[in-house]
């Protein structure tokens, strides 16, 4: 169509004629697309730092929480976690499975002069080789030395800093932790940490050091986690745990369980939950600024159109036809969206990019957000266009002559 | 499609016997309110082609109400108009673009030119509606444009051009699709005496070449280069006769 290049290029005229105009109406749309673009970013690349995180950290990892049970409102069961749960574990599916209990205190430690808080998590030596956990300096400890409930401490790869000593060197020498002494045998390589774990920060000693020597026989479990050949192999994995401790805490499997049992993408769920009506009220917010851009460029339309009356009067003495007329002012309004749309890309690009400069968090832009935005304007323009363009396609050729 | 524009000044459809305006009872009532003003009140006209006819006539005795009906700008409100044998007073609003487009060639007082567009592309808008191929377009608004006159002119803009000059754009545009009829009301409105005289004798050179033309003047040294002069009154034809002392 012949028609259509002229139909493009007057409506491109138009707007570079008005060009000040044009760029004041369409501010409505480019911070509409720039609101949805930068949410979309933040949204998205908190996802995938989550995501990242739970690859990081074991997509084969199921964990056993204490809590949950509940019986007619009222606590019941014994509602804990214990070493006889892990060693049950371990006895019944252990061949299958690496099973690692945990206890966990903040406490005190000190070297030297400098002393810091950090987390001690009390386990067995199969928590390394659960979650993959690497040696920068000495070793692990063995199944001997929490058998004998021996002093030894692993070291998170960021502790010696927190200790203000390298590496190498605390390894064979004493920290105090908790004012108790402890042997420091291995510091382990950065791992990088998760929302809602931070080995790197941690030291790891016995669990039963820390039980009956550190934490004055406190018997309760934070966790066991328990790792599965293959993330594939997680379902049987947790019918097995249920199976195992609900013997273990004689629970019918008919009755609610006093016990929760999470894998990782649990966690995402959660979180994705929790953020979703944050994304929500944000999506409400640029869907306004989206609205009130679109009412502007309809204003900017209709003030067009009367601007143009005999224009358009002319138009049509020479043989433009209702339909012509209307998808003039249609592209007009659609060229001026789509540009607007592509600025506020443009934008929202920038920001997600500031954001991420200025306070770190990650941003990523899916390409199906840019489309989505771009479609949307699109859409706008057409909503508010269609009526203005309405308008002067109707008009009557001699009315639109006389028009002064 | 391209020829069927052409049609109008070769020779119309065969039943028309050369008849290119056929009007009868023709009028257009406004109603104001509770008056109504009757601008046209039954005018029945035949014009052939080839002829040359000025209307004349008093101001507000309708001249411009009945060019505008017969430019298919402006339908009656009572009556009926054929256009080349093809009634046109019942054709839909797309049908009578299509008749303005390719048919009828318009010249406006205030010759009407897009301000913003060149003189080239003013004459090309006919052809655009037309749906005529960019490269056919320009050769063919270069050539009429040629001419008026006006091949030196042909990338200037309205506002760089005298009122003649702009007048004579607006004939190339009119002349583009090779109308079967070409209308004109009071062309030379705005112009001063000189320019008015090559406007008219460009328009004569037009009829001589057989295009049909129906022009509205105040002047009679004007309508004296016609070949027919139809006067109006209050609405209606009070006279209508073959110019004897045509110039030319
Ligand atoms: N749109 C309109 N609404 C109402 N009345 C109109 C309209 N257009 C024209 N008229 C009336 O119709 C009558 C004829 O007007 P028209 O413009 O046809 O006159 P004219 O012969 O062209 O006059 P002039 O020589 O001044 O151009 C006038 O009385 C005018 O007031
Ligand atoms: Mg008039």
């Amino acid at each position: 169509m012949f028609i259509l290049r002229e139909i493009v290029m007057v409506a491109m005229a138009s707007i570079r004629a008005n060009a000040l105009r044009s760029g004041l109406t369409t501010l409505g749309i480019v911070i509409g697309t720039a609101a949805v673009i930068t949410m979309v970013a933040l949204g998205e690349g908190a996802q995938r730092q989550v995501q990242e995180q739970i690859e990081n950290m074991g997509t084969n990892i199921l964990t056993v929480r204490p809590g949950q049970g509940f019986f007619r409102g009222v606590a019941s069961g014994s509602r804990r976690l214990e070493e006889d749960d892990a060693l049950a574990l371990r006895d019944q599916i252990g061949h299958v499975y690496e099973i690692a209990p945990e206890i966990e205190s903040r406490y005190q430690v000190t070297y030297a002069r400098s002393n810091s808080s950090n987390s001690i998590v009390g386990t067995w030596p199969s928590f390394f080789s659960l979650y993959n956990h690497e040696l920068e300096h000495g070793r692990f400890f063995d199944e001997g030395e929490v058998q004998g409930r021996r002093r030894v401490a692993v070291l998170g790869s960021n502790v010696p800093d927190d200790l203000e000593t390298p590496g190498g060197l605390l390894v064979g020498r004493t920290i105090q932790i908790r004012g108790i002494p402890f042997e420091v045998i291995g510091v382990l390589r950065e791992k990088g940490g998760a929302m809602w774990m931070q080995p790197d920060d941690q030291i790891f000693i016995p669990l039963s050091t820390a039980m009956y020597r550190v934490m004055g026989g406190r018997d309760r479990l934070r966790s066991i986690y328990v790792a599965a050949p293959s993330p594939d192999e997680l379902d049987p994995a947790w019918a097995e745990i249920d199976r195992v401790i609900r013997r273990e805490h004689r629970i019918l499997p008919t009755e609610e369980a006093d016990f929760s049992i999470q894998q990782s993408s649990d966690i995402l769920e959660t979180f994705n939950e929790t953020t979703q009506t944050f994304s929500l009220l944000l999506a409400g917010i640029a869907g306004v600024s989206l609205l009130v851009g679109g009412i502007g460029i309809m204003n900017i339309m209709l003030v067009s159109v009367t601007e143009r009356t005999r224009e358009i009067g002319v138009r049509k003495a020479l043989g433009a036809t209702r339909k012509t007329i209307l998808f003039q002012f249609l592209v007009e309004a659609l060229v001026l969206c789509v540009l607007g749309g592509i600025l506020g890309v443009a934008g929202g690009f920038g920001a997600a990019e500031l954001i991420t400069r200025l306070y770190g968090s990650s941003t990523a832009v899916a390409a199906e957000a840019v489309a989505v935005a771009l479609g949307f304007s699109a859409a706008i323009g057409l909503f508010f266009g269609i009526w203005p363009a309405r308008r002067a396609s109707i008009l009557d050729p001699i009315d639109a002559l006389r028009y002064e | 499609m391209r020829n069927r524009g052409r049609r109008g000044q070769n020779g119309s459809n065969s039943e028309t016997n050369g008849v290119v305006i056929h009007t009868e009872d023709l009028r257009k009532y406004y109603i104001l309110g509770a008056e109504t003003v009757r601008a046209v009140r039954g005018v029945d006209l035949e014009v052939k082609r080839g002829e040359f006819v000025a209307i004349m006539g008093p101001s507000g005795s309708g001249k411009s109400t009945f060019m505008n009906l017969i430019g298919c700008l402006d339908t009656p409100t009572r009556g009926d108009y054929w256009l080349n044998g093809r009634k046109v007073s019942e054709l839909s609003d797309d049908q009578l673009a299509r008749v303005r487009n390719r048919d009828i060639g318009f010249v406006f007082q205030t010759f009407n030119l897009l301000p913003r567009a060149t003189a080239l592309h003013n004459v090309e808008l006919p052809l655009i509606y037309a749906g005529v191929s960019s490269r056919e377009r320009r050769k063919r608004a270069e050539e009429k444009l040629t001419l008026v006159g006006l091949a030196d002119r042909m990338d200037h803009r309205p506002p760089e051009l005298s009122g003649g000059q702009r007048q004579r754009v607006a004939i190339a545009r009119a002349l583009v699709n090779d109308p079967a009829l070409l209308l004109a009301d009071e062309p030379t409105g705005n112009l001063d005496s000189r320019t008015t005289m090559e406007i008219v004798e460009m328009l004569a050179t037009l009829n001589q070449a057989g295009q049909t033309i129906v022009l509205v003047t105040h002047e009679s040294d004007i309508a004296a280069w016609a070949s027919r002069q139809i006067h109006l009154n209050d609405g209606l034809v009070e006279r209508d006769f073959e110019n004897e002392g045509k110039v030319n």
